[in-house]
């Protein structure tokens, strides 16, 4: 009894005790009152990072922070180097002891983290969690960015490349608002397992879709509009009569290739089968929303504007 | 294969083997708590345990890791293990089957269904539960399914006040492939996180052990076996058959009815922490009855005692095996589980 009693107390202690101990560790991102000053102290202790989101780890080496990356969870899959880092595994069942095991500073993620139980031990423990919320916009990648210029204690840094992305951005943003006419109609199909889903709305890849400046086909000529991912229906396809297919090459792969993906029931009864209008882009560059944003909503309105041409 | 009748000749003493049972906990006892993809060494574990009974000052890391996450983790681990194998034995006892295993009257179906609701319409129908329960969400709506999907099961068995174990089998049957077949359904109206979360949820998980949970699953579970190894005496007497218990003075009805809801709140409290765990339950009582003979009062607390070193055993393995990621452990738990049962049956076929 004596025992228990003692344990709980202790329990509370250390929750007490463990949190000033790591921010003295971690707290330099919040103490660069000078860029110089944080690289001074950058040298003498960098924080060690887990990145459980394909788009921070990304952000993580746009930064050039590598070196302080311990740990990524099995959607960081690029770059490539990401691969050779320790694997928590999946980010939405990572294991508390494993991913301390890294002995991080800090762990950097979305909201989608968890379970929910393993972030608040993984917190008792001491570290610091940055969870960014994903709402599929701009401001989501600004929030990464700035989250794991905080984590990794290079805010400066992360100021910059803040602002040469928003530049990338506004450019971007200015050609699809330029280009006028019809809008391109697209649907996004995706198929990494059986049997293959189109987005509706509330999803990165309606929001891809609107940003390159095409049309969510499903959703505009929908009898019901609806939101998240759907059963693909042959049906609603050809109703849908999209200009071009938008996907991932992991789903055109997963099927053993393009012409395979055209065999899906009710695709060659499309418009963009006629011009066999296909976009496949890679999974985490267009819906992971990373550092790479600009560039893959430049690729789809462009490859969108190419099928309606 | 068939349950050998009581008075059969016995194999092994019962002390014995209930005496290699604690061993075995022992010893995976103290393998999980030096193993982990946290490097704690024995000298450390040693600095630990001193400060868990002395009360010094600075926790070190080690000290937090063991404490926080490790040690309530084996902890549920134990809880886990001895309810499934003892349901296991419960439920082998009362049905006089050997199929029977803890899922047969509902239990996990029921909160497989549950928590496959709360995954999938939680959100949708009820937005303001999870902000009031938080994470206590999943597991209280998983509790309540698998009592709820028990209860009716056993109401399916009752006629003319008596509970048809026959029945109870066949509707135990009938209900576990309607609450499959919702939650089919459910993984069909999911989005992809939704149908990972239910995937990793069937497979079970000891991860989210804390305090709190590890506190209230170890004491219905603690209550529950110590009231089960009550049963022992009345299901040797039920191996008889029903008739012949009744005829020895036994209160045959009260029996069941206990039997049926000792394991729905065992096993119920412990699957609505940890997901399915399955095999435990099926395999541990055989294990034993191979070893010991078909005595319920070594069956049941020897199973209790295997189910729980084998959770163990296979955590260890989960947790390590793939660090500083984890398997999930309902894989584990028949990886380690088959091979020790197909031993057992391989050294003692003569016997069966």
């Amino acid at each position: 009894m004596k025992a228990d009693l003692s344990l709980l107390r202790r329990r509370d202690a250390l929750r007490y005790f463990s949190l000033p101990v790591v921010s003295a560790v971690s707290g330099v991102g919040s103490l660069s009152a000078t860029a110089a000053q944080a690289q001074v102290q950058a040298l003498a202790k960098m924080p060690r990072i887990v990145s459980v989101s394909g788009a921070t780890t990304e952000i993580v080496y746009a930064l050039g922070a590598e070196k302080q990356l311990v740990g990524t969870d099995t959607t960081s899959l690029y770059p490539a180097a990401a691969l050779q880092t320790p694997k928590v595994g999946y980010m939405r069942q990572l294991s508390a002891e494993g991913l301390l095991s890294l002995k991080p500073d800090a762990v950097i993620g979305t909201t989608e983290a968890g379970p929910h139980v393993v972030m608040d031990q993984i917190r008792n423990a001491g570290v610091k969690v940055e969870l960014v919320e994903a709402d599929h916009s701009w401001a989501e990648v600004q929030r990464k960015v700035a989250a794991v210029g905080r984590a990794t204690a290079r805010v400066a840094q992360a100021a910059a490349l803040q602002a040469k992305l928003d530049a990338q951005w506004a450019e971007v943003l200015a050609t699809v608002a330029r280009r006028g006419g019809r809008k391109p109609r697209a649907i996004f199909v995706l198929s990494h397992s059986g049997s293959p889903q189109v987005a509706g709305e509330k999803t990165a890849a309606h929001a891809m879709l609107n940003y390159a400046g095409l049309d969510n086909a499903l959703i505009s000529t929908g009898s019901a509009n609806f939101a998240g991912y759907r059963a693909m229906t042959p049906e609603a396809v050809v109703t849908a009569a999209p200009d071009v297919i938008v996907t991932t090459t992991q789903g055109v792969e997963a099927v053993g290739g393009v012409e395979k993906f055209w065999q899906r029931p009710g695709l060659e009864l499309t418009p963009a089968y006629k011009r066999r209008a296909l976009v496949a882009l890679d999974a985490l560059y267009l819906i992971g929303f990373g550092p790479r944003l600009p560039q893959a909503v430049a690729e789809l309105h462009q490859a969108g504007m190419k099928a309606i041409a | 294969m068939k349950i050998v009748q009581h008075g059969d000749h016995r194999r092994l003493p019962a002390a014995l083997v209930l005496g290699a049972g604690v061993l075995l906990l022992a010893l995976s006892f103290v393998a999980g708590s030096a193993r982990g993809a946290y490097a704690i060494s024995p000298l450390q574990l040693w600095n630990v345990l001193l400060d868990m009974l002395g009360g010094s000052a600075q926790p070190t890391p080690e000290h937090l890791v063991f404490m926080n996450i490790r040690l309530p983790r084996l902890l549920l681990g134990v809880a886990a293990g001895a309810a499934l194998g003892m349901s296991g034995a419960l439920m082998q006892g009362l049905f006089r089957n050997p199929l029977a295993d803890p899922g047969l009257i509902g239990v996990s179906s029921g909160a497989a269904l549950a928590a496959g609701m709360t995954i999938v319409l939680g959100s949708l129908w009820f937005p303001d539960m999870p902000r009031t329960l938080g994470s206590w969400t999943l597991v209280a709506a998983a509790f309540a399914g698998s009592l709820l999907v028990t209860m009716l099961v056993y109401v399916l068995s009752q006629q003319d006040g008596v509970t048809r174990v026959g029945m109870m089998l066949l509707a135990g049957v009938a209900i576990n492939a309607l609450a499959g077949a919702g939650l089919g359904y459910l993984t069909f109206l999911a989005t992809d996180e939704q149908l990972r979360n239910i995937q990793f949820w069937l497979l079970g998980s000891l991860g989210g052990a804390r305090w709190s949970a590890v506190a209230l699953v170890c004491s219905v579970v603690a209550v529950a076996v110590g009231a089960g190894l009550a049963l022992a005496k009345p299901l040797n007497a039920i191996a008889l058959g029903e008739a012949q218990a009744a005829l020895l003075g036994v209160p045959v009805e009260r029996i069941k009815r206990f039997a049926v809801l000792l394991t729905a709140l065992a096993v119920g409290a412990v699957t609505a922490t940890t997901g399915i765990i399955g095999f435990i339950g099926l395999v541990a009582p055989h294990c034993v009855r191979l070893v010991a003979g078909p005595d319920h009062r070594t069956v049941l607390p020897g199973s209790a005692l295997l189910g729980a070193a084998l959770v163990l055993a296979a955590d260890s393995v989960a947790r390590t095996m793939v660090k500083p990621a984890e398997l999930p452990l309902g894989v584990l738990t028949a990886f380690v589980g088959v091979p020790f049962f197909l031993l057992l049956l391989r050294h003692f076929r003569s016997r069966l």
